[in-house]
């Protein structure tokens, strides 16, 4: 009798593992056919035929004016979303042939669905524009702290000890920093406060996970519950009593104290487009670009970063070497929280904001997917907090042109972004070996 | 450089697992630590090396007292290791591997790759090891990684090598060609300290041996000295090195497979087609380089892995049934990794004893436990395998490789058999427990059992089997008589067909 249900189970069995392993290796094209269908019915064939569709690409302080221009709306989106198909297309082909396709497809793909999708909302609205490079300039701004969070993570991971504590981090930043500003005046002061507030709350996930070898996320969750508990308690008592602790930039420049101010780098800051987007800002999205350079030669090219990864990946071996393991997680996580705090200056001082409890909004979170996505490297952690800095971006100014889309839906962006982001896109990527696992001689 | 270690003690709460040793290396010779597992062999090692503190003694480099607070400090004097697990890291480079810990910087004080990469280039061509700087580990076999290990060690003008049970994991040839690279580092003038419980590569390579036995040099000896004095010095007790078993009487065909075949998870081929069939009575030993299929072939009699194809156990088909319906039709499996598959480490003895029993009566009824059927259970099967333990409560995870092998060999020789697969049944294992082993699995065969051994040890395929079959690439290349020479077995599990005259 068994024989002859033998061959359906195995049927039933190798039907799961062909689906699964179709699966795996189709879901790029799949995706990509789907979304550009989507586009093309939705975006392509959405505005009335005549509609058109302005954009803008110069801000008024510009130097070189690009004058606003109006594309047929049916006709642009139709041919975006033809780009796509084709794009989509290609990522068929070459998964058939077994071919590799570089990063330029996403994000081709992601500009032409996301054109597509700007150009169906901003479709017989002549009262505004769609302003791209406005778009673009805060999606960078609002990657800030995304990027700081990230390379904290990268920076503790690659050690070997989890940070989930990066939201407190950012949170002890942002408030130590406004009130340093605010006692002192100046805003530049509040950018060095940050950080030692981000490495105190580091020290406490070293002690306990280093040192008494507490589970690494157990910490984290842990000290993100105390970091906003203490901050929340301080705002409504300290803060509250005494609002010149807390000022916001406005406030602290009409009493005469320095604040940051946008630094346009010269000649750089001129070009269209570009230099608006990346080169007109304010000290902490420079330093910001030095840390993930100098995060990225130092991590993979420098004595320190072959020992901290060799530590994150086997400690033993380290160790057998003569490495100081525990010595160096300490260090790490000390630098993470650092960066992570400085990170958390961009909330308060580098906003020009005052504090609020739990500003920071989960944005640690989020900051620990872009280090996954961008695979523990700092350039790529850099890349993925771009992504979700311009998923921002595009949600404000989806809200700004008015898009029949609901404003709840549209607040879900950033999010959704990071979860199609995490699970879709990060393939193979593999954290170091020894995370989580303290080292015990 | 002269090594001497005098009176070492080193204790881990009331167990002394170093009692005063004394050693000396001469310069460039190969001085053998021979002793059971648990003898204190590594220990003694660690306590040189400066990973534990001893208790007691001093180490001795050129006649001059040497202190060691870690392995940094062991490393500047002279001495290098080769842990019997490798210390590297995977995703790294072999060059980023040797350099670490005295990393070479270039002029603009970042690392200087290309100084690494002509280091291991140097040593490499040295002693003719073939190996890629560039490479990285995970890419590399278990011996490369083995001479990967060896030029880290070099790379720091190591005098004294340690190697730490270094043919645990290698194939037969590459055994052969670390014993080679052995004898060739003692030549250059590097004392070599080999640390191992196997007896022949002692005899082949060693210029000196030491015998230590529960953490007691008991001896010196030649290498000229056989294999029977060597194991009787190691154990303490006269030990037969040659497997006692009468003639198999083979009955009538047990298991049968027919075109076996099976994918990994990348739809690479595993299994590609293998046929054979096992007597009630008879041994078969499956040869072969570990990765040529093996594993899967075990796993997918038993269910644990789904393949096409046919399995048939006395008449009855097993493929696509559960596992349990497997074990059930009385089939007995002793997996490769006994820690991982073959044991749950924190449970007790007793409840390891009865894992896939404990659904049925005596152990359980109606749902509710039995405690004292596991209980008596437990004690009958600790003494008629002679388990080595303070109580049947102890946990799985407490005992030596010896005593869990035997508990897993108990739990699965406890019920009626028809087949019994046993997976590298005495990997780790020391020679007491390996004479234990075999001695069961001969009785077992006795009993009417079909047995199918799985070993990548050509000696031990050879003491056992009735009929060899050769794996390679998936497929058995050949079914070969026992007696077969070793060439000949080595050549097959080369994937070369055998020349019939």
């Amino acid at each position: 009798m068994t024989a002859v249900a033998t061959p359906t189970v195995q049927a039933e069995r190798s039907i799961w593992k062909t689906t699964a392993v179709f699966l795996s290796r189709w879901k790029a094209p799949i995706g990509y056919s789907v979304m550009a269908l989507l586009s093309l019915l939705v975006f392509g064939f959405g505005p009335e035929p005549g509609q058109t569709t302005s954009f803008a690409l110069s801000q008024a302080s510009d130097a070189v004016q690009i004058p606003v221009f109006s594309l047929p709306s049916m006709l642009t989106a139709i041919v975006l979303s033809v780009i796509a198909l084709g794009l989509a297309g290609y990522s068929t082909y070459a998964t058939y042939a077994e071919k590799k396709v570089g990063v330029w497809l996403p994000i081709a793909f992601g500009l032409a669905f996301m054109g597509a999708l700007l150009t169906w909302a901003g479709a017989g609205r002549d009262s505004t524009n769609v302003n791209i490079t406005g778009m673009l300039v805060s999606g960078v701004f609002l990657a800030v702290p995304l990027v700081f969070g990230s390379l904290a993570g990268v920076v503790n991971e690659r050690s070997g000890v989890v940070n989930i504590a990066i939201e407190g981090q950012l949170l002890a930043g942002a408030f130590l920093a406004v009130i340093v500003a605010s006692v002192t005046s100046n805003a530049y002061l509040g950018l060095v406060a940050a950080p030692i507030a981000g490495a105190l709350v580091g020290s406490l996930l070293a002690l306990f996970a280093v040192k008494y070898w507490v589970d690494q996320i157990v910490v984290g969750v842990v000290l993100n519950v105390l970091v906003i508990g203490l901050t929340s308690f301080f705002f409504s008592t300290v803060l509250s009593d005494r609002p010149e602790l807390n000022q916001a930039a406005a406030q602290m420049q009409a009493d005469g104290g320095i604040v940051l101010q946008s630094l346009p780098i010269p000649l750089l800051a001129d070009i269209p487009v570009l230099g608006p987007v990346l080169f007109d800002h304010n000290l902490l999205v420079y330093l910001m670009y030095a840390i993930v350079i100098a995060l990225q030669i130092m991590l993979f090219k420098s004595r320190w970063g072959l020992r901290v990864r060799a530590v994150g990946e086997h400690p033993k071996a380290a160790d057998t070497v003569g490495i100081k393991v525990n010595r160096t997680r300490v260090l790490s996580v000390l630098l993470g929280g650092a960066i992570a705090g400085l990170g958390g200056a961009f909330f308060t001082v580098a906003n020009g904001l005052s504090f609020a409890k739990e500003m920071t909004a989960g944005k640690g979170f989020i900051a620990l997917a872009a280090m996954i996505l961008g695979r523990w490297n700092p350039t790529g952690a850099l890349m993925a907090a771009l992504l979700f800095g311009f998923a921002d971006a595009l949600r404000i100014q989806l809200g700004i042109i008015g898009s029949p889309i609901p404003s709840e839906w549209l607040a879900m962006l950033p999010y959704l972004a990071t979860i199609f982001a995490v699970a879709g896109l990060v393939g193979k990527s593999r954290p170091p070996a020894a995370e989580n696992i303290p080292y015990k001689k | 450089m002269k090594l001497e270690l005098r009176g070492i003690t080193k204790k881990f709460g009331d167990f002394v697992a170093n009692d005063s040793i004394d050693l000396v290396v001469e310069p460039g010779t190969v001085h053998a630590l021979l002793g059971e597992n648990g003898a204190g062999k590594s220990t003694l090692m660690n306590v040189l090396f400066g990973l534990y503190d001893a208790d007691g003694g001093e180490v001795l480099l050129d006649d001059k007292p040497v202190k060691f607070d870690g392995p940094g400090d062991a490393m500047r004097a002279g001495i290098g290791m080769v842990h019997q697990h490798f210390m590297l890291v995977r995703p790294f480079t072999v060059a980023e591997n040797v350099m670490l810990g005295h990393e070479p910087l270039a002029g603009s004080r970042l690392l200087d790759f290309s100084m690494a990469r002509d280091r291991v280039t140097h040593l490499s061509q040295k002693f003719g090891f073939d190996i890629d700087p560039d490479a990285v580990i995970d890419d590399l076999s278990v011996g490369a990684e083995q001479r990967v290990e060896i030029i880290k060690a070099l790379s720091r003008d190591a005098n004294v090598l340690i190697l730490d049970e270094p043919t645990a994991v290698l194939t037969p040839q590459e055994t052969d060609e670390l014993l080679e690279i052995v004898r060739q580092l003692a030549d250059s003038g590097t004392s070599v300290v080999l640390i191992t419980h196997k007896l022949r590569e002692v005899q082949a390579v060693a210029d000196t041996i030491t015998v230590i036995r529960r953490g007691k040099v008991v001896g010196t000896a030649k290498p000229t000295a056989t294999q029977e004095e060597l194991a009787s010095l190691m154990v303490g007790r006269d030990v037969s090195m040659t497997v006692d078993k009468g003639a198999a009487k083979p009955g009538a065909t047990m298991l049968e497979i027919e075109d076996l075949r099976a994918v990994d998870d990348f739809d690479i081929t595993t299994l590609d087609g293998v046929s054979f069939d096992v007597k009630a009575g008879e041994i078969l030993c499956v040869a072969g380089v570990q990765g040529n299929g093996q594993t899967e072939l075990a796993e997918a009699i038993l269910g644990a892995i789904p393949a096409s194809g046919s399995v048939t156990l006395d008449g009855t088909e097993l493929l696509g049934r559960s596992i349990r319906h497997v074990l059930r039709e009385g089939v007995g499996f002793v997996p490769e990794d006994r820690t991982e598959d073959g044991l749950v480490a924190k449970f007790t003895i007793e409840n390891n004893l009865v894992l896939d029993l404990i659904d049925q009566a005596p152990y359980s009824r109606g749902g509710a436990i039995n405690v004292k059927a596991i209980e008596d259970n437990a004690v009958a099967k600790v003494e008629e395998f002679d388990v080595r333990t303070t109580s049947a409560k102890a946990t799985a995870g407490s005992l030596s490789g010896g005593n869990q092998q035997k508990v897993v060999l108990a739990r699965e020789m406890s019920r009626p058999l028809k087949l019994l697969i046993a997976s590298q049944p005495t990997r780790g294992l020391d020679v007491g427990s390996i004479e234990f082993v075999h001695k069961r699995i001969i009785a077992e065969r006795d009993n009417g059992t079909a047995v199918l051994i799985i070993s990548s040890e050509l000696d031990e395929v050879v003491a056992l089997a009735d009929r060899i079959a050769v794996m390679y690439h998936g497929t058995i290349v050949d079914i070969v008589p026992p007696d077969t020479d070793r060439d000949t077995l080595g050549l097959l599990m080369a994937g070369g067909k055998q020349v019939t005259a």
